[in-house]
């Protein structure tokens, strides 16, 4: 049974297209990738994210169990406050990458990516230390509003001063007098919020649409999406990390806390890292895909982990693993379908907001 | 405006790989029909072969990526390439927005005009991505 979020008739009745992800069925597009892409980084667009996992984890071990969890470290989280980490396995490898929120002392919430929600569930309850842990994905909506006018969409929309939340934060509000949660995060490279709202008020889409009309917000799909993160140098797990790779392989060593205790630190601190993910840039006039195998020197040296085409640059992009020596610029090879293609190694991050 | 010239309608023919063919002047216009260019979604980079290459009927003969996927072109009717669009190269949204006037792809000189008549009509061809849809 395919599954799907309660906004699923809305993205039919704008003919989105529906794909497959992670056995979700969800929108690709509306008007069109690229469209929907620039609209993002000129205007502001609305994602349908309710697919992502949410645990609420509650009682006096859980601040403990969930410093044990990730790698980053929690100790100087503010009520109000999230942060981002991977949570890793003994062997270093990545579970998943999610947002931890505190909302008091014993009161936290966990956002985790919509292909682990299981996975990470039974991950957590065996860490939980008997903490209490909720899923809430079914009955809490998620909605980002993606965009540098996502400020003044917000303000047509929700009475709460949203001028003081800076990213990463976290209030309680309301969005239509409708009580909510919002938080100052995204997946987009742009300024952006996230709104968490009680999984029946489906008419907060269309609401939404009309209130930030003036400001051109847009539908936007999961291959705009995909896009936005790349050219933002943001990593996607399933993609370019998985449970064999370590955060120290991909640019995330700044979430790794090696001051604190947390599962996989043993194996993080005696590992030998012989890989790095790098950007790069096709010279050639095509896309490379994930899996694309990467040649140095005229040897196989890696793969690509993302790849596709910058709307904003114009340009071949992605991201790859190659041995921790090659350089910035260093020229390599690309072998999509058995044609080698010529790119360049550049920074992950490709696109960022002034 | 001037209209000596009778509007004649060309006739286009299509593969079951969703190449369209038209011949003018003795040679065969190849492009992508619409129907493929909605499936692909924004086109953003295309590769055409070279000039001389010659090809049999469906043989692989051009690339164009999408954001999401690429795709093999097949060269829908037997023979040589003597033209190719190199503005596309550089207009790859050419094939999603005008996919049978600016957005041809190559010209062919058929080593087999009857191979045309094996290919689908329009008519046929709406019928044929009808059962797809």
């Amino acid at each position: 049974m395919p599954m799907r979020t309660p906004f699923y008739e809305i993205h039919k009745s704008l003919n989105a297209k529906i794909v497959d992800f992670h056995g979700w069925e969800m929108p690709l597009q509306y008007s069109g990738i690229i469209d929907e892409h620039a609209n993002v980084r000129k205007n502001v667009g609305l994602f349908d994210v309710s697919h992502m996992g949410r645990f609420k984890i509650k009682g006096p071990n859980a601040y403990d169990a969930i410093q044990n969890l990730v790698t980053n470290d929690i100790s100087k989280l503010n009520d109000g406050h999230g942060l981002y980490s991977p949570m890793c396995y003994e062997s270093g490898g990545i579970v998943d990458d999610v947002i931890v929120y505190r909302i008091n002392k014993e009161d936290f919430l966990l956002v985790v990516n919509a292909s682990n929600r299981e996975k990470d569930f039974q991950w957590v309850i065996q860490h939980s230390q008997s903490s209490k842990i909720e899923n809430v994905s079914d009955e809490i909506a998620l909605l980002a509003i993606q965009g540098p006018l996502a400020r003044n969409a917000m303000q047509e929309i929700s009475e709460s001063n949203l001028e003081l939340l800076r990213p990463f934060d976290l209030i309680s509000g309301d969005i239509f007098q409708t009580d909510c949660m919002i938080s100052r995060t995204g997946y987009t490279g742009e300024d952006g919020f996230e709104i968490f709202f009680d999984s029946s008020r489906v008419e907060i889409w269309n609401k939404i649409m009309q209130s930030a009309s003036r400001f051109n917000i847009k539908p936007s799909g999961l291959g705009c999406r995909d896009t936005l993160r790349l050219e933002a140098g943001l990593m996607l797990y399933g993609n370019d990390m998985d449970e064999n790779t370590t955060p120290l392989e991909v640019p995330l060593k700044w979430t790794v806390k090696l001051e604190k205790e947390f599962i996989g630190k043993m194996a993080l601190l005696n590992g030998k890292v012989n890989r790095k993910l790098v950007g790069f840039e096709v010279l050639e006039r095509r896309i490379a895909r994930h899996g694309n195998e990467v040649l140095v020197d005229g040897s196989k040296a890696g793969f690509v982990t993302s790849g596709s085409f910058s709307p904003t640059l114009k340009k071949s992009i992605g991201f790859c693993f190659v041995p921790l020596q090659v350089e910035l610029n260093q020229l390599i090879e690309i072998d999509i379908e058995g044609k080698l293609y010529k790119a360049r190694v550049c920074s992950t991050r490709f696109y960022k907001r002034n | 405006m001037e209209n000596d010239k009778p509007v004649v309608a060309e006739e286009f023919r299509f593969s079951k790989e969703h190449e369209w063919v038209t011949i003018r002047e003795g040679l065969a216009v190849i492009g992508i029909s619409d129907f493929a260019q909605k499936q692909l979604g924004d086109i953003v980079s295309i590769e055409l072969p070279k000039i001389g290459n010659e090809y049999k009927q469906m043989q692989e003969m051009a690339i164009v990526d999408s954001i999401k996927a690429s795709s093999d072109i097949y060269c829908p009717i037997s023979g040589k390439v003597v033209e190719i669009n190199e503005d596309l190269l550089e207009h790859p949204e050419w094939l999603n927005q005008s996919s049978y006037e600016l957005g041809w792809m190559v010209k062919i000189k058929p080593s087999n005009i009857n191979e045309f008549e094996n290919l689908m009509t329009k008519a046929e061809y709406d019928n044929f991505v009808g059962k797809i849809k």
